[in-house]
């Protein structure tokens, strides 16, 4: 429990036009940034792709921002919306 | 636990992307008690070390949390100790000279506005304080990011109404000498009753004498979530469910803001204060307090019906509010500042919304009459006996009640001021044109109110 609220827990949220590729682009990166993915949830609506990934940056050596960066360019080179939030702000919207 | 809630990670975009979710102001409070000396010039070395060394990180900080939440904040601010007091002990005051100096600190640091220019005379003036008031008018007039208020009642001491009459004419004053700018030096002067010493919001912001060196303050707003959330429901729902749904909202968007304020407290190295949660509007489209009152099946703010339904807004703000963070505080509830709400504008020119109807709404509101522009032949009296009814209204009611009026210079009913930015644009609103001239000129104080026989 302790752990899912650390503020080393990242979710991205990825939403546009389906096309092949897209998962591989955004974990491609997270790789090189020793991102580890937790879980993955997608899908599909009417060719519109949407994707939730929850990692952690623990292992990174990295800073949040560098990470955000480089996971924006790779989204906007796809033409997708994407977020990048410490995972504590939906903890703690969401939960009393 | 479940890792990834799809459901509520995308509430939380939509209330930020759609519905303007955001945290209104980070404000540092700062005391500024120790900068006294004999030679005002020392005091305005203190003043500006000790803003810069306090506030030097305030903005990159704020841009950090910024990208961690992928939620905006919108303003960086300070509010200090009142400087009345905190030029008191000078041999000659120069009260413009601090205000310069405080927005020189402002805008080095890189924050829109510091608040705290100021005093608290609701059962009296110091030499200090009178020479401040004497001050604002010229000390608005050459600076750009001081803000000033002044609390002349409370439900303990009663009305100042020495203080009262002295701010009708200041306010005029600083109208007039901001003429250039639609009277804009108005804008940033406010008259409190039971005025808050850790708001977060300007103009009304300082630093109390009852409170830390330091603290951070945060402010939160989301007039556009709680409508959303309103629209939501059928257009049957009871009352009884429609305050349980803004209860949930308002524990969401306070729940956010404590968060950004103890990680943004925690960064810069400073006690966190407190978190207001106020639906304080923007110009923007669909940021709107207005627009909370049609969701709620009125046709327009104004309506009758507007006073109740701002009521149940206020109430059930607070009270999901006050789940949500150990320490609430500031002006916490829902603003209805004309000139910053474009439903309130819209209402104000379609002329459904009057003078009189807003008093009435200030009287359940969290504020009071704000940012309302006002025909610019209207006398100090007059202003003076404005503020009168204000701050019997929160006196006998225990409440915060304010005053900020703009006797636009020039301008009659039918124009409008403009001042952009957050401080929006307003039309001139029609008063009441009989005199107050002999009532507010009695001089003295209305005495306190008795505090039982509730009725």
């Amino acid at each position: 429990m302790q752990d899912n609220r650390s503020e080393n827990k990242i979710i991205i949220t990825i939403s546009g036009v389906d096309r092949i590729g897209i998962v591989s682009k955004v974990t491609t990166v997270l790789a090189e940034y020793k991102v580890n993915i937790e879980d993955i949830k997608q899908s599909i609506m009417q060719d519109y792709f949407v994707m939730f990934l929850l990692g952690d940056i623990s292992k990174s050596d990295k800073s949040f921002k560098e990470i955000k960066e480089a996971v924006s360019k790779a989204g906007e080179e796809m033409g997708m919306e994407i977020w990048i939030q410490k995972k504590q702000i939906f903890d703690k919207m969401h939960n009393i | 636990m479940t890792s990834i809630n799809t459901d509520s990670i995308l509430e939380t975009i939509d209330m930020i992307r759609v519905h303007h979710l955001d945290i209104r102001t980070v404000t540092l409070a700062l005391s500024l008690r120790d900068c006294c000396d004999k030679d005002v010039k020392v005091v305005g070395e203190k003043i500006y070390n000790k803003i810069i060394k306090y506030a030097k990180n305030l903005c990159s900080m704020a841009q950090e949390i910024e990208e961690d939440y992928s939620i905006p904040i919108i303003n960086k601010r300070i509010a200090v100790t009142p400087i009345s007091l905190v030029g008191e002990s000078c041999d000659n005051y120069d009260y413009v000279y601090l205000a310069k100096v405080l927005d020189k600190a402002a805008a080095e640091v890189g924050v829109n506005f510091i608040g705290g220019f100021g005093a608290l005379v609701e059962k009296g003036c110091t030499r200090g304080d009178e020479a401040l008031i004497e001050s604002i008018p010229e000390a608005l007039a050459q600076t750009e990011r001081i803000c000033s208020s002044i609390n002349v009642a409370s439900s303990k001491a009663g009305i100042n109404m020495n203080a009262v009459l002295k701010m009708g004419k200041t306010i005029k004053k600083a109208a007039e000498l901001t003429a250039d700018k639609d009277g804009i030096g108005a804008a940033k002067l406010v008259c409190f009753c039971n005025v808050p010493s850790d708001n977060p919001f300007m103009a009304g912001a300082f630093h109390g004498y009852g409170e830390p060196e330091c603290a951070l303050n945060v402010g939160v707003s989301g007039p556009g979530v709680v409508r959303a959330a309103i629209e939501s429901l059928p257009k049957d729902t009871t009352f009884g469910d429609m305050a349980n749904k803004i209860k949930q909202i308002a524990y969401k968007i306070t729940s956010t803001g404590e968060l950004v304020g103890r990680e943004m407290a925690q960064k810069i190295g400073i006690p966190f204060g407190i978190i207001d949660l106020s639906l304080a509007p923007t110009p923007e489209v669909g940021d709107s307090v207005a627009g909370i009152f049609q969701a709620m099946g009125l046709e327009h703010a104004g309506a009758h019906g507007t006073t109740a339904a701002l009521a149940m807004l206020n109430d059930a703000v607070k009270k999901g509010g006050i789940m949500a963070s150990s320490h609430v505080g500031g002006l916490s509830g829902a603003f209805i500042p004309v000139s910053e709400d474009a439903g309130m504008i819209e209402a104000a020119t379609r002329g459904c919304l009057t003078f009189d109807k807003l008093e009435a709404m200030t009287s359940v509101c969290s504020v009071g009459l704000d940012m309302i522009a006002i025909p610019g032949d209207t006398s100090a009296d007059t202003i003076s006996g404005i503020i009168a009814d204000e701050m019997a209204i929160g006196m006998i009611n225990k409440k915060t009640t304010a005053v900020r009026v703009i006797p636009a210079p020039n301008k009659k009913e039918g124009d409008k001021v403009v001042f952009g930015g957050l401080l929006g644009e307003a039309p001139i609103m029609s008063i009441n044109k009989l005199s107050s001239k002999d009532f507010v000129r009695r001089g003295g104080r209305i005495p306190a109110p008795i505090h039982s026989l509730n009725n």
